[in-house]
């Protein structure tokens, strides 16, 4: 009886174990695909986030910018924040607080920032542009979030960033924000 | 069991238990793993219930009392930790080793050692969590979730954290695979798919959504970890990650996980209002259906946790549909749980008040996550009690309260012995009181405005604070009763019949005698 029936399913032991063992291989085999699966996650967020426009996204598949078309009929306000976010490792702030702007034109923006310690350090801006999906419509042409930058102990200076603001920004929106984050890379950089 | 003789012979399937110790760490009986996990559970559920007293100690009148606030953010933390993963799991695990082979009419589970395997490393596990409250830097105390940066920034508890998770979860990985294999090639000739008992079905899908998102976390938890010791940047803003990235996977894994908390129950409630109103399961077919439709709705739905973080308005309402859209299939559940009742002889055994319990208190949480679900009326609810009242309504006397009608359905199928009525009926009448006590005034709490994961709080929360304490206490004390009654029915009782209950309860599990065999369906059973 038993074990040995070769009645259950018409299956003798032998075919059962077999059968068990492929079954269970391919759901290991699944198990690992979703492990992949969480890690492809990560490339995947990078791609919504550029699409919908979110955060630190660049255009890409933007309309190239065309300089000639100065949209002088429309004002929008463009508003700076600094955000020191190593605390007391860093002064950070922008020169002025917010610029009017007309789409389609080049502008300058300085953000000063001061190494607070005795040491050398390197900092990392991470910018993000709301409200959000308009980071799609904010071109910066040249940035100090574009590498690390290096401060030598007590160092300050200012730091430009050029942007043009695309015609093509949604009519409902007046005012865009641009925000950094400024971090300490001093204990990352040596990585 | 006839001509069971002669053949009996070969020994890797010893008629009778080893004895001592060696039967527990080697064993590979089903019924035998089956109790160690129920065991192991109720041990965790004590645990977890304690850290629990501490907090609401702590919140029993405003200002700091009792502990200090970085204690009392750990006793949160690992509080919901021990009792996610190592109480209400465990138990369901268990209660699938003793029951999906005895429903399927199979001899055991189809992988027996690798069913030793997966319970043998939850003790370790969770040892390695509950020791580093004794490492310097306190036991993990950013939240069950683990958001990054504050979870990175813990102390030696962190690492050991992260591969206490690890282990629960290749636990919990091979448990799913072991019912899954078991259920799907094991089954009893005549035991087609849709005769199956629901507690199989429920518990087959919850094992795939187990394999599917418990690697998830695994992967999510071992980014953080890499952020912390190899300066990945995964979620390190500086280096072009995103802590908001390890919101989205995270509740990728965790909304899929509150569903593997609740299906079984689904699957137990309806095993049980049919024999207690002696009536068939309504809708049966839609049952199963229903069940596939909330597996396959809970991977959309995700991003309801994490709404106020900032998302296109297009996300916003697409998160907010879709987690809508879950209330249906969960509406034709509670549809056909009432329906079965409708003009049923009803009678109300400790296993039939439970489930009973369970269908109205579960509703209440539903309600309350729809109203959660709406994203202008979320804003003000995110990160308050009413949150904490909503996933407990679902948790506890949901979650918890199947189980426990679960175990008090088969405790004598497994014993052999009835317990002790009187004893169970206080049991459930104390939890059903003392847990609306508990829970229910944190909704006004929440409406209120009272946050989340505070150790003090603004006087005007005080009076249903103080109540909800109260409740607190009634509800962890009433839980002694449930030990005894289950330990004085493992030791001695009045013979339970291979029927025990006079409703005449359907299923191959009944048609055993009880206390069901050491090794049970040795020959095919006949299914009707
Ligand atoms: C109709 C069904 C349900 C709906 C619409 C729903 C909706 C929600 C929403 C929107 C939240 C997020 C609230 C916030 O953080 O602001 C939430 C939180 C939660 N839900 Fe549900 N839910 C449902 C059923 C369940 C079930 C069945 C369980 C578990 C058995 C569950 C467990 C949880 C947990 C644990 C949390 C909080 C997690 C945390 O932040 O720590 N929910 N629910
Ligand atoms: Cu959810």
């Amino acid at each position: 009886m038993n074990t040995e029936d070769p009645n259950r399913d018409g299956l003798t032991r032998e075919q059962h174990r077999k059968a068990n063992r492929s079954l269970t291989q391919r759901l290991l085999v699944f198990t690992a695909g979703s492990f992949a699966f969480g890690f492809a996650l990560v490339p995947l967020y990078g791609v919504l986030c550029k699409v919908a426009g979110i955060g630190n996204a660049e255009a890409k598949a933007g309309p190239a910018i065309v300089r000639e078309a100065v949209d002088v009929n429309r004002t929008i306000t463009v508003e700076f924040i600094a955000n020191p976010a190593t605390v007391g490792s860093y002064e950070f702030y922008p020169e002025v607080k917010s610029l009017r702007i007309h789409p389609g034109k080049l502008y300058e923006a300085k953000f000063f920032a001061r190494n607070l310690t005795r040491m050398d350090s390197v900092a990392q801006a991470v910018p993000s542009v709301s409200p959000g999906g308009s980071a799609l419509y904010f071109h910066k042409t040249e940035c100090f979030c574009f590498s690390p930058q290096r401060f030598r102990a007590g160092e300050g200076r200012d730091m430009p960033v050029r942007f043009i603001v695309d015609p093509q920004l949604p009519a409902n929106v007046d005012k865009l924000t641009l925000a950094y984050a400024f971090y300490d890379l001093t204990q990352t950089a040596a990585r | 069991m006839a001509h069971a003789s002669a053949e009996h012979a070969h020994d890797d399937h010893p008629d009778q238990p080893a004895t001592g110790i060696k039967r527990w760490l080697f064993t590979t009986n089903h019924k035998d793993i089956g109790t160690m996990y129920l065991v192991f559970s109720l041990i965790m559920f004590f645990i977890g219930g304690a850290m629990a007293m501490v907090i609401r100690a702590e919140l029993f009148k405003p200002g700091l009392q009792l502990v200090d606030p970085l204690f009392y953010n750990s006793m949160t933390t690992n509080h919901a930790l021990v009792m996610i993963f190592g109480a209400v799991m465990p138990a369901f695990v268990g209660l699938a080793n003793w029951m999906v082979p005895l429903q399927i009419g199979a001899p055991d589970m189809a992988l027996p050692r690798m069913n030793n395997f997966s319970f043998w490393i939850l003790p370790f596990a969770f040892t390695l969590m509950i020791l580093t409250f004794f490492v310097p830097g306190g036991a993990a105390a950013g939240g069950w979730t683990l958001y990054p940066p504050l979870s990175i920034q813990g102390g030696d508890s962190f690492p050991m954290v992260i591969f206490a998770i690890h282990m629960m979860g290749i636990s919990s990985i091979m448990g799913a695979i072991n019912v899954i294999v078991t259920i799907v090639n094991m089954r009893a000739p005549g035991m087609t798919l849709l005769k199956m008992p629901l507690f199989c079905w429920t518990w087959l899908i919850t094992a795939y959504l187990l394999i599917a998102v418990m690697p998830v976390l695994a992967g999510s938890v071992t980014m953080l970890l890499t952020d912390h010791f190899f300066k990945t940047s995964f979620f390190n803003a500086a280096g072009g990650g995103d802590p908001v990235m390890f919101q989205h996977i995270f509740w990728f894994f965790g909304h899929p996980e509150v569903y593997i908390m609740i299906l079984p129950a689904f699957g137990i409630v309806s095993e049980i209002l049919p024999t207690f109103s002696r009536k068939p399961l309504f809708g049966y077919d839609s049952m199963v259906y229903a069940t596939a439709s909330i597996a396959f709705l809970s991977f959309i739905v995700w991003a309801h946790h994490m709404f106020t973080v900032g998302m296109p308005l297009a996300a916003q309402l697409f998160f907010m549909l879709s987690t809508m859209l879950i209330a249906v299939p969960t509406g034709v559940k509670v549809f056909n749980w009432t329906a079965t009742m409708w003009r049923g002889s009803l009678s109300f055994e400790p296993p039939m008040l439970f489930a009973i319990a369970f269908l109205f208190l579960f509703t209440i949480g539903g309600f309350s996550g729809v109203m959660l679900a709406f994203v202008p009326a979320d804003f003000q609810y995110q990160d308050t009690y009413f949150v904490v009242a909503h996933f407990h309504y679902v948790l506890v006397p949901g979650a918890v309260f199947a189980i426990m009608a679960a175990v008090y359905y088969w405790l004598p199928k497994w014993t052999g012995h009835m317990y002790n009525m009187t004893l169970a009926n206080w049991h459930f009448w104390l939890s059903t009181i003392f847990v609306n006590v508990l829970f229910f005034p944190q909704h006004f709490l929440g409406l209120a405005g009272m946050p989340r994961r505070i150790p003090d709080y603004a006087v005007q929360f005080a009076d249903w604070n103080m109540v909800s304490s109260i409740g607190a206490f009634g509800f962890g004390l009433s839980q002694i009763l449930f030990a005894i009654v289950v330990i004085q029915c493992a030791r001695g009782g009045k013979k339970a019949t291979a029927q025990v209950w006079d409703a005449n309860p359907r299923g191959l599990e009944w048609t055993l005698p009880s206390p069901a065999p050491y090794h049970s369906f040795q020959s095919v059973p006949e299914v009707k």
